[in-house]
């Protein structure tokens, strides 16, 4: 048995129990432990996708329970790439959060590994109930450190957060009972076969229960018109949750891509291809819909929070294209959003802060302190978020909308993300003239005295740096080393589109 | 008893989504607290209603009742503990900190 596929998700249990022995220890104490944690899990995630490289899918089994029974982890190259870009993004954005963020309340670092417990396991699971088991872990921990630090915007948002994913998480539960009341089996596996050759009385119920699914992980993957938490939560909350949260909404993308690939795929029989009507009209409408809020924000953070839907809907219009190139398409453009995104989130942060009272309002305030730095960064991510050549954002989009050239919704799918993309630059364009061009130097004496007692010094702190840096780089690279990673992306699509290895891989010879 | 227990488990879902779409934090608590009653009672349910029937196997028993969606439940029960807990915990801090139990945190004018 091959104890490396249950390591990430216990590793982040075990130093988060740790962590809050340790919880009248200094800080720094706590600190070197999470990172070490965080680039142990980054080694094991690099380890699986070694492991998974060649095609092989690993099957783990909980307590040595035969395959349906029990609780099965697998990791295929879809798990092991979603591990990956999770360790990725959490370090850099714990690197930042050690600028003070981790100090302003209790449990920052506790609540930090119980959020990367909740989202390894989530992907590596196989079994539905323990998905939802791993949902309401992420979700507990995401409360946790959406809370974290108060204030009244942040408890209102908070508040909606939270009733509505508990919404979500009783239809989850719904749509789980009905399964195992029909299907009798909670394996994803197991309940892929059992969909195929499920009797015609039941093909209705079962097929509700896949939309009942969907909406759940609509929800969570802020899908139109499920969306309306997002804005406000991710707008309010701190900048390095903020940036970890990019994830968060992948989780309900790769639960959509999962479930309705393996259980309700091409090969599901009665029950094939569920989403077909559902998902790319909704997707397509989520772009629409996230644009407009990208061109009426007042603000900058609200603005960014837009730019998570707007990049929801592009990646689910590419998983929504259901074939090789539409899914390789996606899972080459979530990496790139998720980093993008995690980026702009810092970076806004970094600028917020030196604008004194003008925080992030759409106004031309005070010259920022290295305003030349800033500016650059801000133009870079601008570009790689709208999607502009040569960077990792228009590789994507051009495979998108290359994969939807023999689609008969193309027309659709090429006028909305195009005109979707050109929002975008014009929002981005305009908030970076406002900042940026138009800032007036005769504002910095009036705000100078608010800027010194915060706790950043003018000059960037390679602790703020180092994670924009690193998050954009790692684009850069996305962009330099496309042609392996699309290599790996199609093979992805391709191993997501043959069910029966992932199948055979967890039943074995049964199947 | 099926009619009777689905007729049960339909109003507690009912009373659940009328409640948790008011407008006061109190009343959306319970509405989500109703919810989870209603879909614990319906994972139960979903291993068919057995009279008498054990869940562990033996030799003097030919009929069995489904042991899983018991640990289902249980799992979905302590969950949606958790759950309510912290709700409840998050609208008073909301109360004191936004001076109202509205759930926008502000009076209708």
């Amino acid at each position: 048995m091959n104890q490396l596929i249950i390591s990430p998700v216990i590793l982040p249990l075990l130093i988060g129990i740790l962590l809050l022995f340790l919880r009248e220890q200094d800080i720094f104490a706590k600190r070197v432990i999470s990172i070490l944690s965080l680039i142990t899990q980054l080694s094991l995630a690099l380890l699986i996708i070694q492991a998974v490289s060649h095609g092989n899918i690993l099957s783990y089994a909980l307590g040595n329970w035969p395959a349906p029974f029990g609780i099965v982890l697998v990791a295929d190259r879809l798990a092991a790439w979603m591990l990956i870009i999770t360790a990725l993004l959490s370090i850099f954005a714990f690197i930042y959060s050690t600028l003070g963020t981790d100090r302003v309340g209790r449990h920052f670092h506790v609540l930090f590994q119980l959020q990367l417990f909740g989202l390894n396991g989530a992907f590596l699971t196989s079994d539905l109930f323990n998905l939802f088991v791993f949902f309401e872990i992420l979700l507990l921990a995401s409360y946790g450190l959406l809370l974290h630090g108060g204030g009244r915007l942040r408890t209102k948002a908070g508040l909606h957060f939270v009733v509505v994913n508990l919404a979500g998480s009783t239809l989850f539960l719904f749509a789980v009972g009905t399964l195992y009341g029909i299907l009798g089996t909670l394996n994803m596996a197991d309940l892929a076969l059992r969909a195929a050759s499920v009797a015609p009385e039941n093909i209705a119920l079962v097929r509700a229960a896949g939309l009942l699914l969907f909406s759940v992980f609509a929800l969570k993957a802020a899908l139109l018109p499920l969306y309306l938490w997002l804005p406000t939560a991710y707008a309010n909350t701190s900048a390095p949750v903020a940036a970890l949260f990019a994830i968060m909404t992948k989780v309900g993308a790769y639960s959509i891509l999962r479930v309705y690939t393996l259980i309700y795929g091409e090969k599901a029989g009665p029950a094939a291809n569920l989403l077909e009507y559902w998902l790319l009209p909704l997707a397509l409408s989520t772009i629409i819909v996230g644009s407009i809020g990208l061109v009426g924000s007042k603000h900058l953070r609200t603005q960014t929070a837009y730019l998570v839907v707007v990049s929801v809907g592009t990646l689910l219009t590419a998983f929504g294209l259901s074939s090789t190139l539409g899914i390789s398409a996606g899972l080459y453009y979530l990496p790139h959003t998720t980093f993008a995104t995690g980026a702009l989130f810092l970076l806004v942060d970094a600028v917020l802060i030196r604008r004194g009272d003008f925080s992030d309002r759409l106004d031309p305030g005070p010259v920022i302190a290295s305003h030349h730095l800033f500016g650059g960064l801000f133009f870079i991510t601008a570009m790689l978020m709208a999607g502009l050549p040569p960077f990792s954002g228009f590789l994507g989009k051009f495979m998108l909308i290359k994969a939807s050239l023999n689609h008969p919704a193309l027309p659709w799918v090429m006028t909305i993300v195009l005109i979707g993309g050109l929002l975008s630059m014009i929002a981005l364009a305009r908030s970076g003239s406002l900042i940026f061009y138009r800032a007036n130097a005769a504002y910095v004496d009036e705000t100078i005295t608010k800027i010194k007692v915060l706790p950043h010094t003018h000059r960037p702190n390679t602790r703020e740096l180092l994670p924009i840096f690193g998050l954009l780089s790692l684009c850069l690279a996305m962009t330099i080393c496309a042609e392996p990673i699309i290599r790996f992306t199609n093979a992805t699509a391709l191993q997501l589109l043959s069910p029966e290895q992932y199948v055979h891989a967890v039943l074995g010879k049964r199947s | 008893m099926e009619a009777l227990i689905s007729v049960m488990i339909g109003v507690l879902t009912a009373c659940g989504i009328y409640l948790s779409l008011r407008n006061r934090t109190f009343s959306v608590v319970l509405g989500l607290t109703f919810l989870s009653y209603a879909v614990n009672l319906f994972l139960f349910v979903m291993g068919r209603l057995t009279v008498g029937a054990p869940p562990i196997i033996s030799d003097a028993q030919t009929k069995y009742a489904d042991p899983l969606p018991q640990a289902l439940v249980l799992t979905a029960i302590v969950i949606s503990f958790a759950m309510t807990a912290f709700v409840i915990v998050l609208s008073l801090k909301a109360r004191a900190d936004l001076g109202n139990d509205h759930v926008d945190g502000k009076e209708e004018a």
